[in-house]
């Protein structure tokens, strides 16, 4: 029998579209003939406000991009303008940022999980894993006064040390985190229902994973062995002894996996700082204006979403010349098209689970 | 018997009449406000493209066929069931036999993929 | 048996002795009876709803570890009650484009089979509201009525979300209802009687659940599809299709559905405790523990079983994630159909060596 295709708007307003994102779906009956994901709906041009702002200033706008995983913008942008500068970060500095930007990974990523299971209709995985996030906002809140928006990471260092008692509290997290682990994996990743809609669906092979210049998770997942924090190392990340997950299949139960399993990875990383954390200054000496000799300079950090690049011309000014942002989200939502062909209407959701877009991100 | 009936129906009546009640004493209390925005249908907040009254690719054609199989047969079934510890060994083999007509054409519709959601 | 009168059904033969005067004629009695029967039944359908609402909300704070509503009243008690006068007060506006009469009927005709199927579900011993004789068959199809509102929801809606989940809702509904059928079936066979009492009466040795384990399974998961709640949710699907068939309601329109959804999960309960848990009869103890039990009115029997089977469908909800559409579909028949079938020839095979055994 002929049927008719259809077109449906999901998003701006969706439930589970993580944000304003707005996806013109063309519908056959629930099967997926085509996803167009329109994006722009939080553009706020950050990258040519940056352009009138000293450097100091840029970082809070960094906060709000992936304001997931705000401490590692933070640090992506503050390393950038040190190595135009050419300022070396004093070793305990090094060390917090490492520790903040690993926290910051493990929250999101509970985020991206909890997001996902609830996208499924799993409401009470989305709850354990919100309640255990709680404890990493809390040390952020202890650490530098804000649980989202933190501008904590600063030009030469950090903007103040951690408090008395912090790091027994983190190192309390750290400990307690192999038990949550559990609880996830009885409630989330062992249950049968779960398991049948994420495995086999959405399979994105390695080739196309690299032709689309997908990284993070999503190209891991597709057995892609590329991390910066190994291949291209920056701070102090070639001191630490942690793997890189790699999935096999590269579909939704790949991708939702390497994810989990990045989370134990980054509290080894934790483990290891703060065992090896020195005491010392949190900052270097800075200049008071903020004026890198003329040049540019390109810097990337793994975000938890992906490669996450800062590209900065300086003109000699106190602010940028141009203030570019490679941001991982935008580029791997590149893929949900590709990805959703085929596919029902309740996979849409997963798979735009698993691409794990932050709209604040994507539209910068 | 016929007494029971009358009562189902009158269960069946003000069981209608309460919603209606409902709906109407809540027109009373609530406020009236209508705005354009407010009578749109709702799509995540964007106009709706095309006609949403279209031939809808369903898939369950075939179940429905398999439907009404089996929805037939509980109406032979449910008497059986009832009846089944005094009707003895005859009606016992006839009803399998019965089944067993049904389990083949469950088993060629499945074989033939009646049962695939595609 | 207890042989004195509970609370309940001595509060039923007062009601009927002081009607009886009134109205002399005894044909006249029953049927007024049958209408106290009613009232009790609607008076339960609203408390039972504000009671769930509350519930739900309660239980799916316990399994997730925070406390749930606890602002108004003990316990938070009052909060459904403030819901019901917010939907009460919100407007009741209809959208442009929808089909007016389908539209506008949807959400009665879902309530309406709700209040209906309680006719014959067995409270108690001699406190069936109508005692009919092909009881549970009418219940079966008085509550598959419950499609079509659901349809013409989606379909009248005109929105396309609306229309995706009326067709799930049909597809579901439809496909989880053989199995609901067949499981029950093998009950029968051991009765031999469609009357909701008989059913209970016939379990007072020992409950059907241990005799139909497999039957009593099929009847929880298809019950929970039937009732369109987690993990077969497929037809409201929040983070799909946004509320689905409900999408274009409000205020208490979108409540007669809202009722309708828990008036038939506390029917679908009520079903599985009175064919598989034994209904009013007591907990089959023996000794004197057994005669502690006897102590107890039947209504509380059935009401406590009936609860604890929603809190295991409440349970189920909160558990677990959603099933896809095809999944779905396939689980039904590919699974749960065969398993029904399958109980239903080991039934008549073992109740037919019975007899034989027996010499019947």
């Amino acid at each position: 029998m002929q049927t008719q295709t259809y077109e449906l708007n999901m998003g701006p307003q969706h439930p589970s579209t993580h944000g304003v994102l707005r996806i013109i779906l063309e519908l056959d009956g629930e099967v997926v003939v085509k996803a167009t994901p329109v994006i722009g709906y939080l553009h706020r041009g950050i990258e040519k406000i940056c352009e009138g702002k000293t450097y100091g200033q840029t970082i809070p706008f960094t906060d709000r991009m992936d304001y997931m995983h705000s401490m590692n913008n933070n640090l992506g942008l503050c390393q950038a303008v040190e190595k135009l500068m050419g300022l070396e970060v004093p070793e305990r500095a090094e060390y917090i940022r490492v520790i903040m930007a690993e926290l910051s990974r493990i929250a999101s990523h509970m985020i991206y999980a909890g997001a996902l299971v609830n996208d499924l209709g799993g409401v009470t995985g989305f709850v354990f894993l919100i309640r255990d996030r709680e404890r990493i906002l809390e040390l952020f809140n202890k650490a530098c006064g804000a649980r989202m928006t933190f501008n904590y990471i600063r030009i030469g260092g950090v903007q103040q040390d951690v408090p008395e008692g912090w790091v027994e509290e983190c190192r309390r997290f750290v400990d307690d985190f192999p038990e949550m682990m559990h609880t996830y994996n009885g409630l989330i990743m062992g249950n049968e229902i779960f398991q049948a809609r994420m495995k086999d669906i959405a399979i994105l092979p390695p080739d196309r994973a690299v032709a689309m210049a997908a990284s993070g998770g999503v190209l891991r997942a597709s057995g892609v062995n590329y991390d910066v924090r190994k291949d291209d190392p920056y701070g102090i990340y070639d001191r630490f002894d942690f793997d890189v997950p790699l999935g096999t299949k590269g579909d939704n139960w790949d991708r939702f996996i390497v994810r989990m399993q990045e989370m134990e990875q980054s509290i080894r990383i934790i483990d290891q700082a703060l065992k090896q954390m020195p005491e010392g200054p949190v900052m270097a000496k800075v200049p008071k204006v903020i004026k890198p000799p003329v040049g540019e300079v390109y810097h990337h950090v793994e975000n938890s979403k992906g490669d996450l690049g800062y590209y900065v011309v300086s003109d000699g000014g106190m602010k940028p010349y141009r203030w570019h942002a490679r941001r991982p989200a935008m580029v791997n939502l590149q893929l949900l098209d590709e990805l959703c062909r085929g596919y029902k209407i309740a996979d849409v959701v997963a798979i735009l689970g698993t691409l794990d877009p932050v709209l604040g991100e994507v539209d910068c | 018997m016929l007494k029971e009936y009358l009562a189902i129906s009158m269960f069946f009546i003000v069981a209608l009449l309460i919603p209606v009640a409902v709906i109407f004493i809540s027109r009373l209390v609530a406020p009236k406000k209508t705005t354009p925005e407010k009578e749109e249908v709702y799509e995540c907040g964007v106009d709706t493209v095309g006609d949403t009254w279209i031939r809808f690719k369903t898939s369950y054609f075939l179940y429905a066929l398999v439907f009404v199989v089996f929805d037939v047969e509980t109406v032979f079934l449910y008497p059986w069931a009832v009846q089944f510890q005094q009707l003895g060994t005859f009606a016992f083999v006839e009803m399998f036999i019965f089944i067993a007509i049904l389990v083949v054409g469950f088993w060629y519709a499945w074989k033939e993929g009646a049962l695939e959601w595609k | 048996m207890n042989s004195n009168p509970d609370l309940l059904t001595s509060l039923a033969g007062s009601i009927r002795s002081v009607l009886s005067p009134l109205i002399g004629n005894p044909d006249g009695v029953d049927m007024a009876m049958y209408g106290v029967g009613l009232l009790a039944v609607i008076t339960l359908i609203f408390t039972n709803a504000v009671i769930l609402v509350w519930g739900e909300r309660k239980v799916a704070g316990f399994m997730q570890s925070r406390y749930g509503p606890n602002r108004l009243g003990p316990w938070g008690l009052f909060q459904s009650i403030a819901d019901v006068l917010k939907l009460m007060s919100k407007e009741d506006y209809r959208p442009k484009l929808v089909d007016k009469w389908v539209w506008a009927l949807a959400p009665i005709i879902m309530f309406a089979p709700a209040v209906a199927a309680y006719a014959v579900l067995p409270f108690g011993k001699d406190l069936v509201p109508v005692d009919l004789n092909i009881g549970i068959f009418y219940f079966i199809a008085v509550s598959s009525i419950t499609t079509i509102p659901l349809l013409m929801a989606g379909w009248g809606s005109n929105n396309k979300y609306s229309l995706i989940g009326g067709m799930r809702a049909v597809a579901q509904m439809v496909s989880y209802e053989i199995p609901l059928v067949f499981s029950m079936l093998g009950a029968i066979m051991l009765v031999g009687s469609l009357k909701m009492s008989s059913i209970v009466e016939a379990q007072s040795h020992i409950w059907f659940v241990f005799l139909q384990p497999v039957a009593f399974l099929v009847y929880v998961i298809a019950a929970t599809a039937e009732t369109n709640r987690a993990p077969f949710d497929l037809v409201e699907g929040e983070s799909e299709i946004v509320a689905g068939p409900l999408t274009e309601y409000s205020g208490m329109r979108w409540a007669m559905f809202f009722l309708g959804e828990y008036a038939n999960l506390l029917a679908v309960s009520a079903i599985a405790s009175a064919v598989f848990l034994g209904g009013w009869q007591p907990l089959p103890l023996p000794g004197a523990l057994g005669d502690m039990m006897h102590a107890i009115p039947g209504w509380i029997w059935f009401a406590l079983k009936t609860y604890i089977m929603i809190f295991v469908f409440m349970w189920f909800r909160w558990t677990f994630p959603r099933f896809r559409v095809d999944q779905l579909m396939g689980f039904g028949w590919k699974v749960l159909l065969p398993l029904s079938l399958a109980n239903i020839l080991v039934t008549g095979v073992g109740i037919f060596l019975y007899r034989v055994a027996i010499g019947g």
